[in-house]
């Protein structure tokens, strides 16, 4: 019987540039910057549209933007989800938006959309950390 | 500003935009990032239907 810690292949380590950090870090602050940086014009464009457009149609649907808080799982989830979107958030919380008390039934569409938005841009920048260390083309 | 959209099209409207974060992260190359998405496009809405249909059975 083989031994398993003989056969076990390790994954190469990759070797951390400035492209690794940098990428996925302005990708967060700004969606699709990331993809944008690395002179992949499309998919950054389309990330870009797709985030910025969501967020902001969760805003005008008087989606709630949630604070930090220690209280319910589902509010703490709700701000994790909701700093996903980066720069995004932190203008919105400037500006003190987002604070709709929800009075129509679509109106929690627009508190998952900015979730959402914020969750997609997550994927995005990790995305483009594995662009930049060459994982994906 | 209060944008008041049905559910339907607030649903739609998230799949377009789900799907094209979708094909672009989880796919390389573009042929493949363009069917992935509608794939995800074609769940999404078709998941709309179907959760429309028990909710209309339940209610009944």
């Amino acid at each position: 019987m083989a031994n398993p810690s003989t056969t076990k292949e390790t994954a190469p380590l990759q070797p951390v540039t400035a492209m690794s950090v940098l990428a996925p870090a302005i990708g967060w602050l700004i969606p699709g910057a990331g993809h944008l940086i690395q002179k992949r014009w499309i998919r950054g464009l389309l990330i870009m549209g797709s985030i910025v457009i969501m967020f902001l149609l969760g805003l005008a649907m008087q989606g709630r933007v949630y604070r930090p808080n220690g209280g319910d799982i589902l509010d703490i989830l709700g701000f994790v989800g909701d700093v996903g979107a980066g720069g995004l958030y932190i203008v919105t919380r400037a500006l003190d938006l987002g604070q709709g008390a929800i009075a129509h039934a679509t109106a929690d569409y627009g508190t998952k959309y900015i979730i959402v938005a914020g969750l997609l841009n997550f994927i995005c920048a990790a995305d483009a950390y594995h662009i930049a260390i060459g994982k994906k083309p | 500003m209060n944008l008041q959209l049905s559910h339907f099209s607030s649903a739609v409207l998230f799949a377009v935009f789900a799907s094209v974060v979708f094909g672009i992260t989880q796919r390389s190359t573009s042929r493949e990032q363009v069917r992935y998405g509608l794939y995800c496009f074609a769940m999404f809405v078709g998941g709309v239907f179907v959760a429309g249909w028990v909710m209309w059975m339940l209610r009944r």
